[in-house]
């Protein structure tokens, strides 16, 4: 199989993965809607979170990998792992952007303000900027080597950061008390809701699974294309 | 003296004595820092909030941003010079290499942050009284934070083509972590508040130095090695 | 293939590199005794500067090795470095020190024990002795190429590498530029000179290699006049 023939076959394989968990989201809806109690304080607004946490759980993890593969990357040298931290960024990117509007279209009928700096939203929005960061960073390089080293120093900079924030959200409100705002994600969830959130989480993996492939494919047929066949 | 303290020392010295005959970096990041101050003081509302409140705020902006502009320095000239190369050639571990960047930026950012401090306790009229030996120890740590990441962020957006942009972009994530744990620490000093009530973001500070430190000097050859 | 029987002090073998999906070197392999002088030349693209680079240590070949002086040339064993020395397109000074400074600098680099007498020394060797107390700007090309390769030649390297010396020197100083490598060369250094104007290395090399398209079209001893080779050169690069 050829470069450019692998790469069709994975842009393929993706779609149908991602047309999956597209309806795997349709599904997650009808759940929301139907199959979940309504939450007594939060109301109806509450049933976004069971898109906007898994989300968030995608943006996290994509952003994680992209680190990890990083790593790898300057351990073993292997373009495809340069390949696949740069598709997993942007499907992190684009994640993280949609937890970041759902996060205030929610925020406001409950909290009454768009932006909280709660520790998932915020977390969210600094993987959002060093996603930004890593893909500008990309954009602005030529040299594939060059661009593929420091896109890997960025990503594994960038995994040790998160860590530091969270711990600095934590500080900040525990000695700041915040005017109390209800977290939804509590452990004693009634079933209903933890069930569908599990599986909601379970879709978005998919998603995630299936948009990076695509993502991944199209990267390789880029290459292919630029320089006829040849591997 | 172990040899990659020497080196680190030979290529910070070397940095130094540079930047001490041209003086450009450190004057425009000193003249930044006075202007961004005097923005501060005629951006607010005097009667609105008083001074001691923004005071932690407005110095940790003042110094992030003119730390920014001076970090870019310590890459810009080996550029230049395409003089990286001499570095690279000689014996010398890109660990000591980082480590001797790392102390010329250290040396530029802490003379840009000793001249502003002064200039802030004027022109914002804050008692630093007994808390200065405590905002300098705090200073430091913090410093040193933003400036390992930055010394790695500024060798590698000097080989694109908006470095200026590019730093920012990259750097302004890292460094809200020290920043935050700064102007808590400052806050709290310049309330007289005991040690307890800082230890956490103390910590805080000194283990965000203590990872970066490690992780960056161990990454560098990935940025300068081809 | 040496022309001399020296020790080998430079010892390439299988270097292969890429940039992107362009691949510039293929399978090179170079070995330069002691005393020799190989001019490397070939039309631009070819892959001069690149194999200067991985010869220097300065870019990592994806395949293949270097050896200086019987040592592999790898990142994590940086004393090797000293074996060789490196005179490239820009100088290596730094604009805003002395040249006395900018060489002290260096001999601290490498660890020499008495850095300012050394640099001093090797100034006035180059005949840069009055103006050691100047910024690398104030000098023309021809005087600022004599302080990079004392720059070069200060921690005595076994091997020097030069990425075409001279280009833009005027008669008088590549005429010092040719006697003092071919000096050297006697004294026993090994000599890499990239070059794309093959008159200016004729009086200094022992040894021609031809680079065409990444790998060697010819290696092979110098002999007989410079107009003699051209006509082969010309045919070889194809032109």
């Amino acid at each position: 199989m050829t470069a450019s023939e692998g790469a069709e076959s994975l842009v393929r394989r993706g779609t149908v993965i991602t047309a999956a968990a597209l309806l795997g989201v349709a599904g997650v809806y009808v759940l929301a809607w139907g199959y979940t109690p309504i939450e007594a304080r939060q109301g109806v607004a509450q049933k976004i979170f069971y898109l906007h946490v898994p989300s968030a759980w995608s943006a996290l993890l994509a952003f994680s990998l992209v680190g990890i593969v990083s790593a790898l990357y300057l351990w073993l040298n292997d373009p495809r792992l340069d390949r696949f931290a740069a598709a997993s960024a942007e499907v992190g990117l684009a994640f993280s952007a949609v937890m970041l509007t759902t996060g205030p279209i929610w925020a406001k009928p409950i909290w009454g303000t768009w932006w909280t700096w709660d520790a998932r939203l915020t977390l969210t929005l600094f993987l959002f900027f060093l996603f930004i960061g890593y893909l500008a960073l990309r954009a602005a390089l030529q040299d594939p080597g060059e661009r593929a080293r420091f896109s890997a120093v960025i990503g594994i900079l960038g995994l040790l950061l998160v860590p530091f924030i969270h711990l600095s959200v934590y500080l900040f409100r525990t000695l700041h008390p915040q005017p109390v705002v209800l977290k939804p994600s509590r452990p004693s969830l009634p079933p209903e809701m933890l069930r569908t959130l599990l599986i909601s989480g379970a879709v978005f993996l998919l998603l995630y699974i299936g948009l990076v492939t695509i993502r991944y494919g199209l990267a390789l047929a880029e290459e292919a294309g630029e320089h006829g066949d040849a591997a | 003296m172990p040899e990659w303290l020497r080196l680190a020392l030979v290529i910070a010295g070397k940095d130094v004595r540079a930047e001490l005959r041209s003086r450009t970096a450190i004057l425009s990041a000193v003249v930044f820092a006075a202007l961004v101050l005097v923005v501060f003081n005629f951006a607010r509302d005097p009667t609105a909030l008083a001074a001691v409140d923004l005071a932690p705020s407005v110095l940790w902006v003042t110094f992030a941003l003119a730390a920014m502009l001076a970090l870019n320095r310590a890459f810009t000239v080996e550029k230049e010079n395409a003089a990286l190369d001499g570095l690279l050639l000689a014996p010398v571990p890109r660990e000591a290499l980082f480590a001797g960047k790392l102390l010329a930026n250290l040396a530029f950012v802490g003379t840009v942050e000793a001249v502003t401090l002064p200039l802030f306790v004027l022109f914002f009229n804050v008692d630093l009284g007994t808390a200065l030996p405590g905002i300098i120890g705090v200073t430091a740590l913090a410093t040193v934070g933003f400036v390992t990441v930055g010394t790695i962020f500024s060798a590698m957006a000097v080989r694109t083509r908006f470095a200026e942009l590019m730093l920012p972009v990259l750097l302004l994530p890292f460094m809200v972590p020290p920043l935050i744990g700064a102007v808590q620490v400052t806050a709290r000093l310049l309330a007289g508040r005991p040690l307890s009530e800082m230890m956490g973001w103390l910590r805080l500070l000194a283990l965000y130095d203590l990872v970066f430190v490690i992780l960056c000097s161990l990454v560098f050859t990935a940025v300068v090695d081809e | 293939m040496p022309s001399s029987d020296g020790p080998r002090l430079l010892e390439a073998t299988g270097l292969r590199r890429a940039y992107g999906r362009r691949q510039v070197l293929r399978d090179i392999d170079l070995t330069v005794a002691a005393g020799e002088a190989v001019a490397v030349a070939g039309p631009n693209g070819a892959g001069k500067t690149t194999l200067l680079r991985v010869l220097a240590g300065l870019a990592r070949p994806d395949r293949g090795e270097v050896r200086l002086e019987g040592q592999p040339l790898r990142r994590d064993s940086p004393e090797i470095r000293r074996a060789v020395g490196l005179v490239s397109h820009q100088t290596l000074l730094y604009d805003d020190l002395t040249l006395h400074e900018n060489l002290t600098f260096a001999a601290r680099l490498y660890g020499l024990p008495t850095p300012a007498a050394a640099a001093r020394s090797a100034l006035d060797e180059a005949g840069l002795g009055a103006r050691a107390d100047e910024s690398p700007r104030r000098l023309s090309r021809g005087l600022a190429q004599r302080a990079a390769i004392a720059r070069a030649l200060l921690h005595r390297p076994r091997v020097l590498l030069l990425d075409e010396p001279f280009t833009a020197l005027d008669a008088a100083a590549s005429e010092r530029l040719r006697d003092e490598l071919r000096a050297r060369r006697e004294q026993g250094l090994g000599i890499v000179l990239v070059t794309h104007q093959l008159g200016e290395a004729w009086a200094v090399a022992t040894r021609i290699a031809v680079i065409v398209e990444g790998r060697w079209a010819c290696d092979e001893t110098l002999a007989g006049s410079l107009e003699g080779f051209l006509p082969r050169y010309q045919e070889l690069i194809g032109a």
